[in-house]
């Protein structure tokens, strides 16, 4: 194993020595001194430039040299690794933040140490560099005591994970929630923190015995429920039609389904409202064939509920159908043979082992729910709930930052809520179907009441999802939607021109450009979320160790908090050194990975809990390692959870607006906030055109996904001929 | 086993170390002006047009609300990445210029500015001037009103007939600038008293208070309400895309926003923006928006006024008080009375 320390402590040197510490953005330029030899190599400042912070790293760098240089089974090797590695990490960061582009950072360390005559700039290339080779000896050095079974990989994994969530969760939502106590002067003042937790709009309970608003919160909570609630449910239903039954236009039902995930929030706001708004087509016919009066009954509670229900079942659908194809037919089979009826057999046997997904389910759905911004600010009326609170709070007539921050913490403490009810609901039991087995039951039908209500909700549902987009797909061929139908190409010309000019090909439509932005910044997230998000999940379900239960809602943190505070809080953390981020790409792709993340885990989780670890244990036993047994045994048994977490990362990449709004630099123009410009300016033809072609570009990615991917194969008896020739696993 | 392991976590970190990489590779923003916009995306695009093929200083644009541009402004304090602020209401142009954000500019136009314009640069202390202005007003939609028999309001008074029970859309004050400034407004009109006592009767025909400014706007062509409190120029917009809508100004008089041009404290091109600062106020300039079919009044008096904006007039302005009306405390006061008094019953 020493080799690969080796390599570490070599790169740590590289990075340190010969590349360019510091970033090389335009802010710098006036910092970096005219680098004689390698420029700016940290090594090269340090000494010659006087920036003589940078020097004291030599001391860890050389003992990671000193380690590699012992014997492999000297007990000094994994401490020096350790110490090192460590003390190296801290020193960069603390020297990072400390020292910012004019000197010291704070007045209190230039009181301390005296003025420092020159600041220095951004981490840049050999930083990087060198934080990672520091990050892994400390990892190696910790696997070397024997932590993690001595086993590298699970303590590098951690490591990797852990910093990673401290620099992009932990850094920037700190930044915005410090704010929360801010007593005005500037100063920290529990007195005004407490008063603005306690702000009686916030928690009045009015509306249950007079015709007044209640609260904020239980507005959000009473919704965040039902959503959850109702999200749950349709997916339940989905997935047991399209698994479980005989339902022959599955595929169908399952793009259906995945639709609304793939459409710009306010697209499905504004269909609704061309839909049953008071002069909507369906209120206008109900108006004229049984005289019910038109009312804006869609503006509140109604009308936020219907769209976050469309918009997240999907979820749902994705995380149960992983669960529900997994449940092991031969318990079921097994409680047939004891006599169980189909609904005995459903209650006590099918419908327990569905418990990690329902769990998962409505836990995704109840926060998605909490944190959605687009359906309420449209559909929402006079019903507020905390994200468009928090949203005003920030950018409204008030702003107020430490209220946000307050209102910040609040819902935080709602996700915390449902995390830990979540938790105490699944309880220890133990899930796993998927075994080494051979399970080869057929799966028995389901209860004729089960299937009835799994049609009756699934059905009707999937007809509104298909009318709905219907109606979006023909808006973007109408002149003015709604009110001069007829029919015209013009939007998709302007959005989609392309022209032959005398040097090629021309993008002459208005969307080319952020279109591309939007492909590549979805394309580079979506891998990312999805490796991170279950090299996370693996790490949660598979290994143990401590704080694991901290671990684990921490990385729910940025999923619970609105996108608009997260915004804030990245361009807060990331505008200045040490670690400078703003106006680019990267930005964008590491808030919509870190934003996104959680959906992967929770997939990742709920598949995983039922993988039985004699499956694991067996790999292990036969000479495999933690890694080949990942890659051989668990990866192939794990691509529902991989489709999912790549699907929903990408689709969000593209959908998701309120967090990236602040940082959407004009060279980095999204789709959506180009969609939301046209919106408010009342150009629906080019939304909904731009829409359209969004949706049918997604569903080619889903589709191809899904093909590259492709399904679990797990042996069981079905009916399908095909399968019967793979092997059990 | 370690050759495997030492692939995987050397990949993972070579990942890393790829993207930090990508992350610190200079941002091509940095060799343009960097401009935010607080109008339309139309004439945002047609101004950096414009200035482009005027000046060659090649321009990054970016259209975001008020509140965003100067929540952005705001973090962005300690290390600036944009250079110029254009467009939007001059409220929380003030309050960047009160909050130290933007720096004192002065224009060679000045002879030639409306003197709303200028007063705006007076009250910034130099850090700001309008570019143009918009009337607040009402927009109604033509059709349902003719169906319904209703006579269009012409006064504030008007919006409390009873045939508008229900059937007024406003924005919230506490999320909306325009909103605020219609606030302000009837407090000047009506007196503090007075203008909630009014607030109170008018919350009984309000549906719902919206959260964007110019959502009135787009309910009212859809025919969602009859009648909204909006900026006039909102309202043309939708006649202009083809919806029965109309606009008017109240008789008792109305309030208005100067949309204005704010430098960047701390920019790195000062040159580039002043330059930009110029132009925006130039006849030249300003002729953009009409270009962009947008439909404001512009503040250089040599500039073309395009025929579909607003008459200024025709509208009874009341002296509106900019300053005390800007400031952090009274707005903070008047905003937390709105909350208690008005948001809080009923709705």
């Amino acid at each position: 194993m020493r080799h690969s320390s080796a390599l570490w402590v070599v790169l740590g040197w590289v990075g340190f020595a010969l590349l360019p510490w510091f970033s090389s953005a335009a802010t710098q330029l006036s910092v970096n001194p005219p680098g004689a030899g390698l420029a700016g190599s940290a090594l090269i400042d340090g000494l010659a430039n006087g920036r003589w912070w940078l020097v004291p790293l030599l001391v860890p760098l050389t003992a990671g040299v000193g380690a590699v240089a012992l014997p492999r089974h000297h007990p000094l090797h994994p401490w020096l690794l350790l110490v090192g590695g460590a003390v190296g990490l801290l020193w960069t960061v603390v020297q990072g933040f400390a020292i910012g582009l004019n000197g010291w950072s704070w007045s209190g360390l230039a009181a301390l140490f005296g003025p420092l005559p020159q600041g220095q700039g951004a981490f840049g290339l050999g930083a990087a560099l060198t934080m990672t080779a520091f990050l892994f000896q400390t990892t190696s050095g910790f696997a070397g005591l024997g932590c993690m079974k001595g086993d590298r990989f699970t303590a590098g994994a951690i490591g990797l994970v852990l910093l990673s969530i401290a620099l992009f969760v932990f850094l920037p939502v700190g930044f915005v929630l410090s704010s929360a106590g801010d007593g005005g002067a500037g100063g920290f003042s529990p007195l005004a923190l407490w008063t603005r937790l306690t702000a009686p709009d916030i928690w009045r309970l009015n509306c249950l015995y007079e015709s007044r608003s209640c609260g904020v919160v239980w507005n959000s909570v009473f919704l965040a429920t039902m959503t959850g609630l109702l999200t749950t449910l349709l997916g339940l239903a989905f997935a047991l039609v399209a698994v479980r039954t005989g339902f022959r236009a599955k595929g169908l039902l399952r793009m259906l389904t995945v639709l609304p995930i793939i459409t710009p929030p306010f697209v499905i706001s504004l269909a609704v409202i061309l839909l049953f708004g008071r002069t909507g087509t369906v209120t206008l016919a109900l108006a004229d064939w049984f005289g019910i009066p038109p009312s804006r009954w869609i503006y509140g509670l109604p009308g936020v509920l219907l769209t976050q229900t469309l918009a997240f079942t999907p979820i749902a659908f994705l995380v149960m159908i992983g669960v529900v194809q997994g449940i092991g037919p031969s318990l079921e089979e097994a409680a047939q043979t004891l006599r169980a009826s189909l609904w005995v057999t459903f209650r006590t046997v099918t419908w327990p082992m569905m418990r990690p997904g329902v769990a998962n389910a409505f836990l995704i759905g109840f926060i998605e729910s909490l944190a959605d911004f687009g359906n309420p600010l449209i559909l929402g009326g006079n019903y507020d709930v905390l994200s468009t609170k928090i949203y005003f709070a920030v950018v409204g007539a008030q702003n107020d930052p430490g209220r946000a921050a307050a209102l910040g913490i609040i819902l935080l403490g709602l996700c915390l809520g449902a995390f830990w009810l979540q938790r105490r609901w699944l309880g220890t039991k133990s899930y796993a179907t998927v075994s080494g087995k051979g399970d080869n039951g057929v799966p028995p039908a389901l209860p004729t009441g089960v299937r009835v209500a799994a049609f009756a909700t699934a059905i009707p549902w999937a007809v509104f999802t298909f009318i709905l987009y219907g109606m979006v797909l023909f808006g973007g061929f109408t002149e003015n939607w709604g009110r001069n139908n007829s029919l015209t190409l013009r939007h998709y010309r302007n959005a989609f021109d392309l022209t032959w000019g005398e040097h090629g090909l021309i993008w002459a439509g208005r969307a080319w450009d952020s279109l591309f932005t939007t492909i590549q910044v979805a394309g580079l997230s979506a891998p990312l979320t999805a490796a991170v998000g279950l090299m996370t999940a693996y790490l949660l379900v598979r290994q143990r160790f401590a704080g694991q239960g901290a671990f684990e809602f921490f990385t729910m943190l940025s999923f619970a908090i609105p996108g608009t505070v997260i915004g804030v809080s990245y361009i807060l953390a990331f505008n200045q050194p040490p670690v400078e981020l703003t106006g680019t790409m990267a930005i964008l792709i590491l808030c919509i990975v870190f934003r996104n993340m959680p959906v992967s885990i929770r997939a990742g989780v709920a598949a995983m809990s039922q993988i039985d670890r004699s499956l694991d244990e067996s790999s292990l036993t036969l000479g495999a390692g933690n890694l080949q047994t990942i890659r051989r045994v668990i990866l192939p048994l794990l691509r529902p959870a991989i489709v999912a977490s790549l699907v929903y990362s990408f689709v969000r990449a593209i959908t998701s607006i309120s967090a990236v709004i602040f940082l959407v630099s004009p060279q980095h123009e999204l789709a959506t906030a180009y969609i939301v410009g046209r919106v408010e300016q009342g150009d629906f033809g080019l939304a909904i055109a731009y829409s359209s072609a969004l949706i049918v570009l997604m569903g080619a990615v889903i589709a191809l996904i899904q093909l590259v991917v492709g399904e679990r194969r797990i042996g069981r008896r079905t009916t399908d001929r095909l399968a019967l020739q793979e092997k059990p696993v | 086993m370690a050759g495997v392991v030492t692939g995987w976590t050397g990949r993972v970190g070579a990942g890393l170390v790829a993207l930090v990489a990508l992350a610190a590779s200079p941002a091509s923003a940095q060799d343009r002006l960097t401009v935010l916009c607080g109008v339309q995306e139309e004439w945002c695009k047609a101004i950096a047009v414009a200035f482009e093929k005027k000046s060659g200083i090649p321009v990054a644009m970016s259209r975001k609300s008020a509140g965003e541009a100067l929540a952005q402004l705001r973090a962005e304090a300690a290390n600036p990445k944009t250079d110029v602020w254009w467009g939007g209401p001059g409220d929380p142009h003030l309050q960047a210029a009160e909050e130290g954000l933007t720096q004192p500019a002065d224009s060679q136009h000045v002879a030639d500015l409306q003197p709303w314009a200028l007063s705006q640069h007076r009250q910034s202390k130099g850090r700001s001037v309008g570019v143009y202005a918009g009337a607040l007003g009402f927009v109604y939609n033509v059709e349902m009103l003719a169906k319904r028999k209703i006579t269009p309001p012409k006064c504030w008074a008007d919006l409390l007939r009873p045939e508008f029970k229900d059937e007024v859309q406003v924005a919230n004050p506490n999320a909306s600038g325009t909103a605020y400034t219609a606030l302000a407004t009837l407090v000047q009109i009506f007196g503090e008293e007075g203008a909630f006592d009014y607030l109170k009767k008018l919350n009984d025909n309000v549906n719902q208070y919206t959260k964007s400014g110019s959502a009135p706007a787009s309910a009212v062509s859809r025919g969602e309400t009859l009648v909204g409190i909006i900026f006039t120029h909102d309202g043309i917009n939708q006649k202009v895309n083809g919806f029965p809508v109309d606009v008017t100004t109240p008789c008792e008089g109305t309030g208005y926003e100067i949309g204005s041009v704010s430098i960047i404290k701390g920019t790195r091109k000062l040159d580039a923006a002043k330059a930009f600062y110029e132009f925006a106020l130039s006849p030249e300039g300003q002729a953009t928006g009409a270009q962009a079919k947008q439909f404001q009044v512009p503040s250089n008096k040599k500039a073309p006024t395009p025929p579909e904006a607003p008459n200024f007039e025709d509208i009874r302005f009341i002296d509106y008080n900019f300053q005390k009306y800007g400031t952090a405390e009274e707005r903070k006061r008047l905003l937390s009375r709105w909350d208690s008094e008005i948001k809080s019953v009923g709705k």
